[in-house]
């Protein structure tokens, strides 16, 4: 059993800095590289995609990455283990094929292949059978939108890609697994851990909390003292060096920007926290106020100490709905007087809204510069040098929000004074996909591993 | 003696749906027990009152220092249903932080808090 295992995080959402697996695959030693390419909203996204040709439906991106991590996986060994397979793993996985087979590395890649995660095609048969997707916010049964739902996929563990990994693959490729399944299953693997390891599997997932943001963990987004935060040009992703007993150290390549440190592992920490005592992954229920975390040397923080516990009987489950449509335009105005210009060209903008008799859901103004991020907290800004008024309406009805599109423009010059900004041209009309979280019993999702070579 | 909370801790924020977390974490360890005493829930709640429609929770994670506040109904629908400009709660962290808090005088001087200008 090796003693020390290197996991590196090298994306943290689909469309983030493309060059950054490569860079962490080369920059020192790694055993694994992690990428994250799934946000709540992407896999409807992907479905999408895949209607429109059912060759698609994955993020692309990895292929790509793929490319360019390529000679370090068939000449150093390294795996890859990425979520990149969205609402179509076998074709990411036939793309991942050829793009190797391209590079001369015909043969080199074992790929395994994730599946189970996906309910769209069984949703119906399931509220049949007396699981009603309730929303977990608001209560409500999902039948309430079924004619409107786009994808809907369980949130999966570690367990397959532990399989997948058993198996021989040196590149997993998985559907919606969660975030923190992808640091802690290589972990798992490795070690040996066992399914009721709790202590161990929970360390394993704050591992994966912690570098799952790529570079928000090692000086990107950190708050704390941040203009002494170095060369962020160059950010260091992240990467953990873990121990059997499921201590591990945080840390980043050598010459590389940004920073780990106590303070910019903490903020991650607690970044999108619920509950910190209740974690809840599908493989084990995480303690967040039992990790302990120290100074280990320049840019290292040790984490130890994390508890878990056993998991629940259920699985979450994202599910994406159309939920009708929206537009936000936008008009600056100058000084002297900017927001006061901008409140009333508000006004105006409402008084023909109602005239029209155009009706929504929501209508919601802000005024950048003036209390877009801070509300009233940010005090009187009358005496701001310019503000934005950023307008914003939701409604079921497409051709109101199309035609609420066409009353932004003419306020340049039927409007309040001191008026520019508008050259981008007509607010687009954008078609809302909601996000619908539900839960589902453990036992009616069955994951299944295929290993292509 | 009057405290502001961006002397003594540092902060980041995020979403799950439409509510908003916010991390708060003591700038010294030593300052964790003053945000523990005086960052109350209800102080959180006023401090944010007209800004989000539901209710405020707190968590403590003394091992970091730190307090965690869930702010619900914060995001106007939250995820893609929302039409604020910080739609996914990203700047909550440092709206929070603009509080001013009033320790007691010896309190403040044995901690060697900043006092607010």
């Amino acid at each position: 059993m090796k003693k020390v295992v290197r996991v590196a995080a090298g994306q943290g959402f689909w469309g983030d800095d493309l060059d950054a697996p490569r860079r962490q695959v080369e920059g020192g030693p790694v055993d694994y590289l992690m990428l994250d390419y799934l946000a709540e909203v992407t896999m409807s996204i992907l479905q999408k995609q895949k209607e429109r040709d059912p060759s698609l439906g994955y993020a692309r991106d990895f292929v790509g990455a793929i490319e360019s991590v390529l000679p370090a996986v068939v000449e150093r060994g390294v795996k890859i283990i990425a979520n990149a397979g969205g609402v179509n793993p076998p074709a990411c996985a036939a793309a991942v094929k050829a793009v190797a087979e391209k590079n001369g590395a015909k043969g080199a890649l074992r790929i395994g292949v994730v599946s189970g995660d996906d309910l769209l095609g069984r949703i119906d048969q399931l509220i049949a059978a007396g699981h009603p997707l309730a929303n977990m916010e608001t209560g409500e049964p999902l039948s309430l939108v079924r004619d409107r739902v786009l994808s809907a996929n369980a949130y999966i563990g570690s367990e397959p890609i532990v399989e997948a990994l058993g198996k021989g693959a040196n590149v997993v490729i998985t559907g919606r697994s969660t975030d923190t399944a992808l640091t802690m299953a290589p972990l798992r693997h490795e070690f040996a851990w066992g399914a009721e390891s709790w202590d161990q599997l929970a360390a394993g997932i704050v591992a994966g909390h912690i570098i799952e943001c790529g570079a928000q963990c090692s000086g990107g987004n950190c708050l704390y003292d941040w203009r002494s935060i170095p060369d962020l040009a160059n950010v260091g992703y992240p990467l953990v060096e873990a121990k059997p007993d499921g201590s591990f150290i945080v840390t980043k390549h050598p010459n590389t920007g940004g920073r780990v440190s106590v303070q910019t592992v903490s903020e991650q920490l607690v970044y999108e926290m619920g509950d910190p005592h209740s974690y809840i992954t599908p493989d084990v229920i995480a303690d967040f106020t039992t990790i302990s975390v120290a100074r280990d040397g320049d840019d290292r923080v040790l984490v130890t100490g994390i508890k878990g516990k056993p998991p629940t009987d259920k699985l979450k489950v994202s599910v994406a709905y159309r939920a009708g449509f929206k537009a936000v335009g936008t008009l600056v105005y100058a000084w002297p007087d900017a927001l006061e210009k901008a409140q009333l060209a508000d006004r105006i903008l409402r008084q023909r809204l109602d005239r029209l008799g155009l009706r929504f859901e929501r209508i919601l103004s802000e005024f950048v510069g003036a209390n877009a991020t801070h509300g009233r907290l940010a005090g009187d800004q009358r005496k701001a040098p310019e503000v934005q008024l950023r307008f914003g309406v939701r409604g079921p009805d497409r051709a109101a929000v199309e035609r609420f599109t066409r009353e932004i423009a003419p306020l340049v010059l039927n409007g309040p004074p001191s008026v520019t900004g508008f050259a981008g041209g007509r607010p687009k009309v954008e078609e809302i996909v909601a996000y619908w979280p539900a839960l589902i019993d453990k036992s009616v999702v069955k994951t299944k591993v295929d290993i292509i070579q | 003696m009057k405290v502001r909370l961006v002397d003594i801790a540092h902060a980041r924020s995020g979403d799950k749906g439409d509510t908003a977390n916010v991390g708060v974490i003591a700038l010294e360890p030593r300052w964790y027990q003053v945000l523990e005493e005086f960052v109350t829930r209800d102080r959180v709640a006023e401090h944010f009152r007209g800004m989000i429609e539901g209710a405020v929770d707190r968590y403590e994670l003394p091992n970091l220092n730190a307090l965690n506040f869930l702010l619900h109904g914060a995001l106007d629908g939250g995820g893609t249903l929302s039409l604020k400009t910080d739609a996914q709660g990203k700047v909550y962290s440092t709206a929070l932080l603009r509080m001013v808090i009033d320790v007691p005088d010896a309190e403040a001087r044995r901690l060697d808090l900043p006092a607010a200008e």
